[in-house]
């Protein structure tokens, strides 16, 4: 258990070298949130007087986005720190080495997580200074919406990560798009119940439309639905399993076809 | 084990689709030497040696390292073996200095740091320890990588052409280095090369390989002699070329086949 933990350790620590010698990597964490929250937080100013669901429940557009930006942050960090790897065509060297595919799995998920926080903590900040929303006022609640947010990108991450693994770098657009194609289904400025019922059906099997929904229903109504957020827990916990097995066939494709030691810029 | 070879490969195939990469190769290095492995480019040195490293499933075939079966076991082998290769690189931006830690904390080695500034004494990489790595030139990265390959005192060292693309006072330093370090350590090295004269100066045994499969196998002496020629260039050539001794190996394994 030491070894497994001292081999995280230094695959977090390796993220963190990176950040300390350029730190144009952490940069692009913050300012895409920045930039959207500026936008929504203008679009939230003019609704406010305009339309009675953003006055009801004022934050309703900021919250959105910045929870949503949880997931998007959490798999594009997830993937950045893998595809640090093939970058750097370091691949060979790391599985050669005594690590395994689940330290290595932890060891990522770790540096997304710290990459994540860095980018949102500053942006959530800014939302508070700029527009008067601070997100923290969600309470409690936040915490279990970033816990399963985080968790449900996390499980994209991994997919997508095993499946560049394999295919290889052709295969990188996928790493950014893949959360995009969710975000209609999500809920992440409108009512589930706004969609067609079999796309709802899709929504309710997502983490995410539970968090939104959870989200917009205690800014409406300082209510908390915690039989919903523990349904999304289970499921974000059950994607996350799913997303791991993936990336662990893929390593074993990846293991069979021999396009672990060729893989680079 | 200690008494069993440090590698023990039996029947190891890989195919990709139809193309057979390495056939039904057999062979055992015994602990504590340097086997060569010599072959023209696709001959399959490199897919042996990454089936070795557990980095390729084999098709079939068995293969131990230091008495562990690396097809069900590998993580009980990886941590006493390392492997260098020209083609694998380190982390670009990470310096020097970051790579060993990060490689020597994997490898769980003790007193890592102390072991950072011992071996860099031994490969002459100390004074660019705080530099990134993509900033060195070839021989010093070749330099960096061995250090890499050494951090955790490896009984088995695998080596995919360690001089390769260096200069010859460079690649003459790691041959000096890596025969001192093995004449130390007794570690048993595997060092798949196209360089003739690094082969006759390191290696206890060679094994020819041709087409994936098993040529020739004898000490450099031993080759020489039974190819009649001067020196491993001339052997190798002959295998290349099917001349020769070659020419009389290739119509036995015609005949057996």
């Amino acid at each position: 258990m030491i070894g497994s933990i001292e081999r995280i350790y230094a695959l977090v620590m390796r993220h963190i070298y990176i950040w300390r010698s350029s730190i144009m990597r952490l940069v692009d964490s913050i300012y895409w949130p920045a930039v959207q929250m500026v936008m929504w937080g203008f679009m939230t100013q003019y609704l406010l007087p305009q339309a009675s669901f953003v006055a009801q429940a004022a934050g309703v557009l900021l919250s959105g986005l910045l929870l949503w930006e949880v997931v998007v942050r959490g798999n594009l960090s997830l993937s950045i720190a893998f595809l640090e790897e093939m970058w750097s065509r370091n691949l060979g060297h790391l599985f050669v080495s005594p690590i395994r595919s689940w330290e290595m799995a932890t060891g990522i998920i770790i540096a997304a997580l710290l990459r994540t926080l860095l980018g949102l903590i500053p942006v959530s900040l800014m939302a508070w200074a700029f527009f008067g929303y601070n997100i923290y006022s969600l309470g409690l609640p936040l915490v279990a919406f970033f816990a399963i947010l985080q968790m449900f990108s996390w499980s994209i991450g991994l997919a997508m990560s095993g499946m560049i693994m394999r295919v290889g770098q052709s295969a990188e657009s996928f790493a950014w798009a893949a959360v995009f194609i969710l975000m209609p289904v999500s809920g992440v400025y409108y009512p589930v119940t706004v969609l067609p019922h079999w796309l709802q059906v899709i929504a309710w099997g997502l983490p995410p439309a539970y968090v939104f929904e959870g989200m917009r229903s205690i800014l409406a109504d300082k209510t908390v639905h915690w039989d919903m957020l523990a349904i999304a827990f289970g499921l974000s916990v059950v994607y996350l399993v799913v997303g791991f097995q993936i990336f662990q066939w893929f390593f074993r494709a990846s293991r069979r076809a021999g396009t672990l030691l060729g893989q680079g810029e | 084990m200690p008494n069993s070879p440090a590698i023990n490969v039996r029947h190891l195939r890989k195919m990709y689709g139809e193309i057979v990469a390495v056939d039904d190769l057999t062979f055992t290095v015994p602990r504590g030497t340097v086997l060569g492995l010599l072959g023209g480019n696709g001959a399959g040195k490199t897919t042996t040696i990454a089936m070795l490293l557990g980095l390729l499933e084999p098709t079939s075939g068995q293969i131990e390292v230091l008495g562990v079966d690396m097809l069900k076991r590998r993580y009980a082998a990886l941590p006493r073996m390392n492997f260098s290769s020209p083609y694998v690189d380190l982390p670009h931006r990470l310096t020097v200095r970051q790579n060993l830690l990060f490689y020597g904390r994997l490898y769980g080695v003790k007193q890592v740091n102390r072991r950072i500034e011992e071996i860099a004494e031994r490969m002459q990489i100390s004074e660019f320890l705080g530099r990134p790595a993509g900033k060195l030139s070839a021989g010093q990265k070749t330099r960096v990588a061995l250090a890499k390959a050494l951090i955790n005192r490896p009984d088995v060292l695998l080596l995919d052409e360690p001089t390769a693309s260096l200069d010859p006072d460079t690649a003459d330093w790691v041959r000096s280095y890596l025969k001192e370090y093995q004449g130390e350590t007794h570690a048993t090295i595997l060092l798949a090369s196209h360089n003739m004269s690094e082969v006759e100066r390191l290696c206890d045994d060679v094994i020819l390989l041709q087409s994936g499969r098993v040529f020739e196998r004898g000490s450099p002496r031993e080759l020489i002699e039974r190819f009649g020629r001067e020196d491993m260039e001339e052997v190798f050539l002959d295998m290349a070329r099917g001349r020769g001794r070659g020419l009389e190996v290739l119509k036995k394994g015609q005949a057996a086949s």
